[in-house]
């Protein structure tokens, strides 16, 4: 297991592993939301949170369709399925290193585009904090539907149309969260529902994302 | 006995190919199994690993490494680190000894993308010595491999079933192995039934 993550870092990090594709996609999209809206401080106060959320959301659907498609065409899926390690090992290690790859990357720069957004100075720690919380849940969620889609020519399309629908819950309650911390606001509720989202996809993902490769390599 | 199988049927997309094949394979011993393209071969071989399921019978066996017509490399990662991370995943130590036996050692630092279609094949199948397993499900093992390369893999061959190994293997070559038992799969084509009926000259 530690071989498979140790093994999915490195591929990230080679020549055309996309490390820091997310990334760069998540600056741009931030960076280019005040060119689009216009410099009003205020209006773009308003809308940080969700743009963030949004942009963050969108970087990590972008590298989706590699977690298990490569693995897939090359013949290392059927390798790892006939390999001494259960699958749901492999796919909650796969889906740890996406997380590691994207989801992490993007927490720990968030801040930066938070002075680019004009957040308001009480929401940075919230907006860290909402995304480190969120971002796991998003991998797992991908990674459903990356497995679920894994036999399909160009399935990326496919793929985020099942994605995307599953992230709601995970983009209101990190929104909400970013916004009653920058508002000065309780954020009680919002954080556990978020973290609880989170370990509800992290606790039972895996298992369905097990089911849905071994019915796909068939 | 490693391996023991009765009466499996095996399907390939939703039709059943193979029905009532029964053999046993013993350590030391090497099947190769023949038949038409389209037969079902490689729906036998892949059902035997585990990847799908049997639509009728029982197959007894573990400890099984299973090559396909893809060797799962891959390409920016080096000879050495594609090798190492199957014989961690196996929990096997020491990539040296394969890469020995597969004539590998001198491009161990080669990226396995920079590597010819025979070479990745050498890599492929220096996988299954670093498996730890003592059946091969080969299919078609030998494809890209030269007459040389063909040589080195039957002797690895040998000292696996010499070591108590088995391998069944799905091959149209002769891969100079005097001891290995042919399988027939002609006997066991599956009657095509109703519609939808399978037609081998479409396979």
């Amino acid at each position: 297991m530690i071989a498979l993550l140790a093994r999915d870092l490195r591929l990230a990090v080679r020549a055309g592993g996309g490390f820091g594709l997310g990334l760069a996609f998540f600056l741009m999209v931030v960076l280019l939301v005040p060119l689009g809206v216009g410099p009003e401080p205020d209006i773009l106060r308003r809308i940080a949170p969700g743009i963030l959320w949004l942009a963050a959301l969108l970087a990590c659907l972008l590298s989706l369709d590699r977690i298990f498609a490569l693995d897939f065409e090359d013949g290392s899926l059927d390798l790892l399925a006939t390999a001494p390690i259960p699958m749901e090992g492999v796919v909650a290690v796969k889906s740890l290193a996406h997380w590691l790859v994207t989801g992490l990357p993007l927490t720990l720069i968030s801040p930066v585009l938070g002075v680019l957004m004009n957040l308001a100075p009480a929401g940075y720690v919230w907006l860290v904090v909402a995304l480190a919380l969120g971002t796991p849940a998003l991998s797992v969620i991908g990674a459903f539907g990356a497995a679920l889609t894994v036999g399909l020519k160009r399935g990326g399309l496919l793929l985020s149309l099942l994605v995307l629908p599953m992230y709601v819950p995970t983009l209101i309650f990190g929104t909400e969260l970013v916004k009653r911390g920058a508002a000065g606001a309780a954020p009680g509720t919002p954080l556990l529902l978020l973290a609880g989202i989170t370990l509800l996809a992290v606790a039972l993902l895996p298992f369905a994302s097990a089911a849905a490769i071994r019915a796909n390599l068939k | 006995m490693v391996m023991d199988v009765k009466d499996l049927a095996v399907a390939r997309g939703g039709v059943t190919v193979l029905e009532g094949v029964s053999f046993t394979l013993a350590p030391g011993q090497v099947i190769v199994l023949r038949g038409a393209n389209g037969i079902g071969k490689t729906s036998l071989l892949r059902c035997l690993a585990g990847l799908q399921p049997a639509v009728a019978g029982r197959v007894t066996g573990e400890d099984i490494a299973y090559a396909g017509h893809a060797d799962g490399l891959k390409a920016s990662l080096s000879v050495a680190e594609n090798l190492r991370f199957w014989a961690d995943v196996n929990g096997m130590a020491g990539v040296d000894g394969a890469l020995q036996a597969m004539n590998l050692a001198a491009l161990r630092n080669r990226r396995a993308g920079d590597l010819s279609a025979g070479q990745q094949r050498r890599l492929g199948l220096a996988r299954l010595l670093v498996s730890g397993r003592a059946v091969w499900l080969l299919d078609e093992p030998t494809i890209s491999l030269d007459a040389a390369s063909v040589g080195l893999f039957g002797a690895v061959l040998r000292f696996h079933l010499a070591q108590g190994g088995a391998a069944l293997i799905a091959t149209h070559i002769d891969l100079g192995l005097p001891e290995a038992r042919e399988f027939d799969l002609t006997p066991f084509r599956a009657v095509p039934r109703g519609d939808g009926a399978f037609d081998g000259t479409f396979a």
